[in-house]
């Protein structure tokens, strides 16, 4: 396992039984007992993550503002303090850097929560785009990060803090302690259902992790591996870099256009996702449903006639619905719902349809 | 690790599949260890009955939420019954790997069909070779 990074909580993880898995360059818990019941605690009572492996990066300085206005798809002059916004870093080609989520810490500062996979790749890209007086800085080392979903997560995390989280509007967010620790709390999430992330220093990250496991025992709130969190976020039709977003794929194909602000912005890639959205699409992501069993997995053909038409970039069982879905690339022209094709799985054809997003609750970013 | 059930009376293939051997019949699933690494199985895919198989020929394949694991022939022979059950109830093999979620009965050809199998103590000794 030489060269593979691990969160401060590696060693609880091992504790409660993990299964572990090299995710990102992480050794990261994908299940602790079942991802089905994993899933079925945070749609129903609470789970808790750890998802430390993901970045933030710092913009603190006169130009931090003007810079990330100039980095992201979302203006961020009108991004209040105290507030959340996902937007995505583009390249000048209009390809997808990395979709993140952008925190307003004051006038003068702000953070990127990054994809754990892009920390590097994100911190690079931010140096060479960004004048000196950004005050860029990668904090994911010395930042720990939960994710506490589901709908028991604000009357857990209302016993346990000094603060008021339930109070905290969607997107909002709030310092506060969490197990006597300093905290900032945002009322954000990955999975589709209510629920909190809670960035504290690493070295503070397993006391809250094990406080919070303690105190919501109760209320059925369990550990949650990345198993989950797939199934999860792609029952909320949320995107996961590397599978719906790459570097070469537009924000508007994947469905993404209202977290693009053109309007005369001049940001990095701006001008060529203006152009494609002018030219005919070549390929839009959908969901859809499988007719008859089977699981449509990632790379996976998708045809129709016998002809190959697109490609799945996600697929698992629903757990909430019982039904095997799925995301992928296809022509525009089969983009409607109830739409059919196939999906190429070891050879066998499987029947699918097409069906609008989210798949499970109002979810969204 | 040392909760794997491994039951002495059954033979195993490196793969991970037992095989019950009745007469010139194999009765034949997944292992415990194999069902604990899979985790929640939603769906399996059955081989067609009737089919001639060699040592390690694709029979099938058992989907996890997370992966899609072969399921291979431990025994040569030909396919004579599959467990129908399993198309509907796919939990059975995380419940009972040895028993209702069995897989298929291939019925074996030739003297050497079982060459390649190992007993439970060499079988053991595989699970725990790859232990952490």
């Amino acid at each position: 396992m030489s060269g593979v990074l691990r969160t401060p909580l590696h060693a609880i993880h091992k504790r409660l039984g993990a299964r572990m898995v090299e995710f990102a360059g992480f050794d990261m818990p994908v299940q602790y007992h079942s991802i089905l019941e994993e899933h079925a605690a945070v749609r129903e009572r609470a789970g808790l993550f750890d998802v430390s492996h993901m970045g933030q990066i710092h913009l603190r300085g006169p130009a931090a503002l003007a810079t990330a206005d100039r980095l992201l798809t979302r203006p961020m002059a009108s991004l209040r303090v105290g507030r959340v916004r996902y937007a995505l870093l583009c390249n000048e080609e209009g390809g997808v850097v990395d979709d993140v989520t952008v925190y307003r810490l004051a006038d003068d500062h702000l953070f990127l929560c990054v994809n754990a996979a892009n920390i590097e790749k994100d911190y690079r890209w931010i140096v060479r785009n960004s004048p000196d007086d950004a005050g860029v800085r990668n904090a994911s080392d010395e930042t720990g990060l939960l994710a506490l979903q589901g709908p028991a997560s604000p009357a857990v995390l209302e016993r346990i803090s000094s603060g008021s989280p339930g109070t905290l509007e969607r997107y909002g967010f709030a310092e506060f302690a969490v197990a006597d620790r300093d905290a900032l709390v945002s009322r954000t999430g990955y999975t589709g259902s209510d629920g909190f992330e809670i960035y504290v220093a690493a070295g503070d990250l397993a006391a809250v992790f094990d406080a919070l496991l303690s105190e919501g025992a109760a209320d059925g709130l369990v550990p949650v591996g990345l198993g989950a969190r797939d199934t999860l976020r792609l029952e909320a039709a949320m995107p996961l870099y590397g599978h719906e977003l790459d570097d070469t794929t537009s924000p508007l194909e994947a469905g993404l256009g209202k977290f693009v602000k053109l309007d005369g912005r001049d940001f990095i890639g701006a001008e060529a996702i203006a152009r494609r959205a002018a030219e005919p699409q070549t390929r839009v992501l959908v969901g859809f449903e499988l007719d008859a069993k089977g699981i449509a997995r990632a790379d996976y053909p998708i045809a129709r006639n016998g002809q190959d038409v697109g490609v799945v970039t996600s697929g698992a069982p629903s757990p909430t619905l019982g039904k095997s879905i799925g995301l992928g690339y296809v022509a525009p022209e089969l983009a409607a719902p109830n739409t059919t094709f196939d999906i190429r799985v070891r050879g066998r054809a499987i029947p699918a349809h097409v069906v609008e997003t989210p798949f499970v609750g109002a979810g969204g970013q | 690790m040392s909760s794997t059930q491994i039951p002495k009376e059954l033979l195993y293939s490196r793969e991970d599949e037992w095989a019950r051997v009745e007469d010139h019949r194999v009765v034949v699933g997944i292992t415990d260890y194999a069902q604990d690494q899979l985790g929640d199985i939603v769906f399996v895919e059955l081989p067609e009955i009737g089919k001639p198989l060699e040592i390690r020929d694709v029979l099938g394949a058992i989907e996890s939420v997370k992966a899609v694991s072969d399921l291979y022939a431990p025994v040569a022979g030909t396919i004579v019954e599959v467990n129908r059950q399993l198309e509907d109830k796919p939990e059975i093999v995380n419940e009972d790997c040895y028993g209702d979620g069995w897989m298929c009965v291939i019925e074996i050809a030739g003297d050497d069909a079982l060459a390649d199998l190992i007993d439970a103590a060499a079988y053991a000794q595989h699970c725990a070779d790859r232990a952490d």
